[in-house]
């Protein structure tokens, strides 16, 4: 941990740049994604459901549209096009041979995550709003609060790029991991529903769950003691993985 | 002459594999400087623990006076790399890719946009500026590399088997190229499997086999010491050997031929060609070569 100093921006900048080379495609998921799903999921399987908890049906997945795009744009970012750049291109290799340490390449890939995260929530908000399902201001608390849920996802990701043999090992967190966090999460139904024991078992080590709750209460712009509670869970998640991703990593590439 | 790089008892240790076995060694300021030997011999190895990538196990390693352990900043700052295997940043054009490494080191960006085009005029990859990576050839990607690693101005430049895979127009321009940083001053160190390679280049070179240095010394010290001025290479016959024995002549077994190491090239010929049968004998000046096979044997390395 002692080798961090502001060289992180380096790496983080290294891959901004080539993020801005091919914005146009990068864009698109972030725009093209909610609205896919909220004209099949909001709009078509909406028209069945009156409304959640007084909620319309598409207002209710708007928030968990946005969690989710946090969490994949970060999460993959840092699993298979980290791995890429660690193992195939060996562009940290390259990197720790300047002044950079690993922990600040590593620390630059796990911000570059969530920056991303950032870029695709804010990108979002507007066709979100657009559609008339999310509440002004309090939905911009949305960009921040992204880079804090991205950066979470990102140090998770991380650990398992960290310990995968392979990049075909990575298939393993996304179907076993991210899929269920997907379903599960109080995304497209409300937790409650569940056995209490799920739902406690969910909240204890179910990130999105987390990141759902708080960006619910921002865009329907209704606030309880659980943004509170989500926002230590996340708070304190996000330090210890961060923590290990970095000792993982160093673990893996200093030998 | 300043010394720029000392080693004392390195050594470095995988669990139960000792890759570098407390080895000794000095580099002077100017100079060029050789690490010779098969395939884990621990030269790469060595190459981290200097680059200040992979931290020694024991012993002292110490580069512009600094602790490899304790300052790897202010060393890679001073430092050039070029690493066994090309790692160049696909995602950038040839010239990109020379900007973007100059980031890493706080080149401000009007210097370092100048360094680079100096760099790649260098290089002579001029027609190539705005080429993807994967355009480039071999050479051109290794020579790239050189640019890349000459970005920060380096006092001491380290590669890794610079020329391995090159066809001998790319690796001749190398060699040029490393001469020509060495009499500017710059200290180079570099690995090779190539004998004529370090011959050319190094002022001096070590032998390494086993995570151990062998010999250490000048290419032409070390074939003179260990081998002589020239090779004598006879059929590899029962006859022949007999008959080298009788007259109490030492030899060494290369496969298909016998070799003898002498000062007297005429003497010995014509005693073989005279005394021995043989339907071929031949006189070469001995080589780095010859050192190095009779130093690290001819068993091959996987």
């Amino acid at each position: 941990m002692f080798g961090l100093t502001y060289r992180f921006i380096k790496p983080w900048r290294r891959n901004m740049v080539t993020f801005i080379k091919t914005w146009k495609l990068n864009f698109i998921p972030p725009f093209l994604e909610p609205v896919l799903y909220l004209l099949a999921l909001g709009f078509g399987l909406g028209g069945f459901i009156e409304s959640v908890d007084g909620v319309p049906y598409a207002n209710f997945i708007a928030p968990a549209l946005v969690s989710i795009s946090v969490m994949n744009a970060s999460f993959f970012e840092c699993t298979y096009t980290s791995f890429v750049r660690m193992y195939y291109l060996k562009t940290f290799d390259a990197m720790i041979s300047t002044p950079i340490s690993i922990e600040e390449v590593i620390a630059g890939e796990l911000f570059w995550g969530a920056t991303r995260s950032t870029i695709y929530a804010t990108i979002m908000l507007p066709v979100l709003l657009i559609f008339g399902i999310i509440k002004m201001p309090s939905s911009l608390l949305i960009i921040p609060f992204a880079f804090l849920g991205g950066l979470l996802f990102s140090c998770i990701a991380m650990c398992f790029t960290a310990l995968s043999p392979t990049i075909d090992t990575l298939n393993y967190p996304s179907f076993l991991f991210i899929t269920p966090m997907f379903l599960f999460s109080g995304t497209f139904f409300p937790m409650d529903v569940l056995p209490l024991v799920v739902q406690y078992t969910a909240l204890a080590i179910l990130p999105l769950a987390h990141v759902v709750i708080i960006s619910r209460e921002l865009t329907l712009g209704v606030y309880s003691i659980s943004l509170l509670a989500s926002l230590i869970w996340i708070l304190a998640a996000t330090l210890i993985f961060f923590v290990i991703s970095i000792k993982l990593m160093k673990k893996r590439l200093i030998i | 002459m300043a010394v720029v790089l000392e080693a004392k008892n390195l050594e470095k240790r995988f669990k139960d594999f000792v890759a570098v076995n407390k080895i000794n060694f000095k580099v002077k300021e100017g100079e060029v400087f050789g690490f010779l030997g098969p395939n884990g011999a621990g030269k790469t190895t060595t190459m981290k623990i200097i680059q200040c990538v992979s931290p020694k196990t024991s012993g002292d390693l110490k580069v512009f006076g600094l602790d490899v352990n304790e300052h790897p900043r202010e060393i890679k700052q001073h430092m050039g790399v070029v690493p066994q295997m090309d790692n160049l940043d696909p995602d950038f054009s040839v010239i990109e890719n020379l900007v973007q490494y100059s980031r890493y080191f706080d080149i401000p960006i009007e210097e370092a946009k100048k360094r680079a085009n100096d760099l790649v005029n260098y290089v002579q990859l001029n027609d190539k500026k705005e080429s993807s990576i994967d355009k480039l050839s071999g050479g051109m990607k290794r020579r790239l590399v050189l640019a890349r690693a000459m970005i920060n101005n380096p006092k001491l430049l380290i590669l890794d088997e610079p020329t391995t895979g090159l066809d001998p127009q790319a690796r001749h321009l190398i060699w040029e190229k490393l001469k020509d940083l060495s009499s500017r001053g710059i200290t180079v160190i570099l690995t090779t499997h190539y004998m004529e390679e370090a011959a050319r280049l190094c002022d001096r070179i070590v032998i390494m086999d086993n995570g151990q240095i062998l010999v250490e010394g000048t290419p032409k010290n070390l074939i003179k010491k260990y081998v002589g001025d020239h090779i004598i290479e006879a059929e590899n016959t029962i006859e022949i050997k007999t008959c080298l024995e009788k007259n109490n002549i030492e030899y060494e077994v290369a496969n298909e031929s016998v070799e003898i190491y002498s000062e007297n090239v005429p003497h010995i010929t014509n005693l073989i060609l005279k005394k021995c049968t043989s339907s071929s004998v031949t006189a070469r000046p001995a080589t780095l070569e010859d050192v190095f096979l009779k130093l690290t044997g001819r068993k091959l390395r996987e």
